[in-house]
């Protein structure tokens, strides 16, 4: 019964929230992967990206519940994403359009890239909160928990409950699903395998036809995709507020790096890898310690590895690891 | 030339010829700076005491109170120093109600009021370092300290029943202070303090904070934070997680959005918020209207109750010397004695003049404790159905 319970706590307050963190992450890295890999820069604006295509879905989520519009017990949101990807797509069509493509054109160097999106950043940064203001918007509705820890309590008479938000249930399902049908994508369609192409060797690609601007502005959809996706889940079970998604930017990198930046398998490992090194660094280990040990050799102190402060010093942490032992990342990545 | 010298002389005589009816009292706010939008109806309620007194004619046999503003910028401490000193040298003040901020207080004490011997009452220093302040028996104030609070909280969560709590505190002065003088007051009842945490204002996702506190365990989790921050999300995803399903919220923690925010979940749980339901606050209050200012901003009641106990004090000591009254403001403040609840100056300064005790209780039900500091009059209620419902004034 004990080790029961002390399993419990660890899926309730590690796994589940743990493997959501980590979904929304590896969502983030495919796209700082995708233009990684395809465009060969660092795209500091994907943090900012994420939090411009959350803010649309929100303002078409208002405009279907003022309508009366509903999703049964799924959140209104998923119905607003296709009208948020759109109006992000268009968007990152216009900053390629404007700014990218005049670096491209000079052959810019990716260092020069990266700080060009790092200006994009700011300014997507800054219409973000213009429109939509620095303040926490919640824009979460239909049911909130799939499994609740008083029923679960109830259920199996067990001393620890087991909660699981629906928020949580969708973002693995929706995480699982964009993942599946963007290697099919990669693998099987013609678009896909130009842009494999493209990112193998820019050179050989355009001795044999393809279309370059046709590869970028395919690329940029499918980032505005992933992290519109990204965002509006990472606001579906936690809080929109701008700045906290400017705040993403280093674990999405890190998810990235880990993987092996440019390598999409590897970006959906380093998110998993970054969210549950997070939260198994600052979990305080003393309750499941306590259910499993005998009673006399129970803990006293808290277990814990780092205070749930330094939660982001832990992105820092593995960032510096990988890239000081193995640059290229667990999947061999370009080198960075 | 001549007249300006004869006044000069005239004011000088009069000074010192030991009428000792007419008094002055410096109010030292911070006009300017972070509190400048509440220190004015701080300093007209000092002034609606002065003038109440004044009206009255009965101070000192038929004297006059009159009041001169200084700045004390709330955070500058050398300015604060500097116009604390000028109300004493040059207007000639017999007693300071100020200050505000708990930093230029500290400074006016120690530099100015001191080696001046010059009595002060703040209306809104609340920090508890002021209580150990060495101050010659010079200072005190209406507002309470933070530390005070700790050991309410502690009263109620024994009397209700906790036997070990947690504490998440916004992670400030604020939330450290509080949550400190929590814990203390709580062991010292023989409670358990099972971890005592800092989370930060701001984030998203407060689920790992929630997963330390819950790891700890306790009866009930103490949210010493903002009720539209981090302390929502705490208490939010404590509820998600089924980690804690009683919490104790503290002043800045009470607010009608939480509940919106939150929903049932809250139900059952309990708090403390400043406040009293006393006679004299509503009296005060309805002064206050009638002299056109706001009597619902912060601290307007704990600065007519400094004002009205300067003057009293002198009452009571015959004497608008500073080391005279100020040894009376105890006395006046507490029982025994006749009851006085603000709007009744008049009347106080008759019974005192007569001989008879008073118990100055005023808009903010005073009762001086320890080092001459308020006990504070805190609401303690339970969130039932949707609503903060009182249980009683303490």
């Amino acid at each position: 019964m004990d080790i029961l319970n002390a399993i419990v706590a660890f899926v309730n307050f590690v796994v589940i929230p743990a493997t959501a963190y980590g979904a929304q992450l590896a969502l983030g890295a495919l796209g700082a992967t995708l233009v990684y890999g395809i465009l060969r820069f660092s795209n500091f604006a994907q943090g900012d990206t994420m939090a411009f295509g959350t803010m649309a879905t929100i303002l078409f989520t208002w405009w279907l519940q003022s309508m009366g519009v509903h999703f049964g017990p799924l959140p209104t949101a998923l119905l607003a994403l296709p009208f948020g990807i759109a109006v992000t797509a268009g968007l990152l069509l216009l900053t390629d359009r404007f700014v990218y493509r005049f670096y491209r054109k000079q052959r810019a160097a990716p260092t020069i890239l990266v700080i060009v999106s790092l200006g994009v950043m700011f300014v997507m940064n800054g219409i973000t909160r213009l429109i939509i203001g620095v303040e926490e918007q919640n824009f979460a509705d239909g049911a909130r928990f799939l499994v609740t820890a008083g029923d679960f309590k109830r259920w199996t008479g067990l001393d620890e409950g087991l909660a699981i938000k629906s928020s949580q249930a969708i973002t693995v399902v929706t995480a699982v699903i964009v993942v599946a049908w963007l290697f099919w994508f990669l693998q099987k369609t013609r678009t896909g395998k130009s842009m494999r192409a493209f990112s193998d060797n820019e050179d050989l690609a355009l001795l044999s036809g393809i279309n370059p601007n046709r590869v970028v502005n395919v690329t940029w959809i499918i980032v505005a995709v992933l992290a519109t996706i990204a965002g509006v889940l990472y606001g579906l079970d936690k809080s929109f507020k701008p700045f906290t998604y400017f705040q993403l930017l280093l674990p999405i990198f890190a998810a990235a790096v880990v993987g092996g930046l440019g390598n999409p398998l590897g970006a959906i490992a380093g998110g998993f890898v970054v969210a549950y090194s997070e939260v198994f660094v600052t979990y305080a280990w003393k309750k499941v310690l306590g259910y499993l040990v005998p009673a006399d050799m129970a803990p006293d102190n808290l277990i814990q590895l780092l205070s749930t402060d330094y939660k982001l010093a832990v992105s820092f942490i593995i960032l510096i690891i990988v890239l000081l032992f193995m640059p290229t990342g667990l999947f061999k990545g370009k080198s960075s | 030339m001549k007249k300006l010298m004869m006044a000069t002389a005239t004011i000088a005589l009069m000074a010192g010829s030991a009428h000792a009816e007419d008094a002055k009292i410096g109010i030292i706010l911070g006009f300017t700076g972070p509190l400048e939008s509440i220190t004015p109806n701080m300093a007209a309620s000092a002034e609606l005491a002065i003038k109440e007194v004044n009206d009255s004619g009965k101070f000192m046999d038929g004297g006059t109170v009159t009041s001169e503003r200084a700045d004390s910028t709330c955070i500058d401490a050398t300015a604060a120093a500097a116009a604390a000193e000028r109300l004493i040298t040059v207007a000639g003040v017999n007693g300071i109600m100020g200050a505000d901020c708990s930093g230029v207080t500290g400074s006016i004490l120690q530099n100015v009021a001191r080696p001046n011997g010059m009595g002060m009452i703040s209306p809104s220093a609340t920090s508890p370092g002021l209580s150990s302040a060495e101050d010659d028996g010079l200072f005190f104030r209406t507002a309470p300290s933070d530390a005070r609070q700790g050991e309410v909280i502690a009263d109620i969560l024994t009397e209700r029943g906790a036997k070990s709590i947690a504490i998440s505190y916004t992670n400030n002065d604020y939330g450290k202070g509080l949550s400190d003088s929590i814990a203390a007051a709580f062991a010292a009842k023989g409670g358990s303090v099972t971890v005592n945490t800092a989370h930060e204002d701001g984030k998203a996702d407060y689920s790992a904070e929630v997963a330390t506190l819950a790891s700890a365990g306790g009866d009930i989790l103490v949210v010493a934070g903002y009720v539209d921050q981090g302390g929502k999300g705490i208490i939010q995803a404590a509820l998600d997680t089924g980690a804690f399903s009683t919490f104790f919220l503290p002043d800045g923690m009470y607010g009608d959005s939480l509940i919106a925010s939150i929903g049932d979940g809250l139900n059952g749980t309990y708090g403390t918020v400043p406040g009293t339901d006393s006679e004299g606050a509503a009296a005060f209050a309805a002064n206050a209207t009638a002299a056109g200012f706001d009597p619902t901003s912060s601290f307007t009641g704990e600065s007519y109750d400094a004002a009205a106990l300067i003057m009293l004090a002198m009452q009571a000591a015959k004497s608008t010397n500073a080391k005279d009254w100020s040894a009376k403001v105890m006395d006046i403040a507490n029982a025994p004695g006749e009851k006085i609840n603000a709007g009744e100056l008049g009347k106080a300064l008759e019974l005192i003049a007569a001989g008879t005790d008073i118990d100055y209780v005023g808009a903010t039900a005073v009762e001086l404790v320890g080092n001459g500091e308020s006990a504070g009059n805190y609401r303690e209620y339970t969130v039932n159905g949707g609503a903060f419902v009182t249980d009683k004034f303490r």
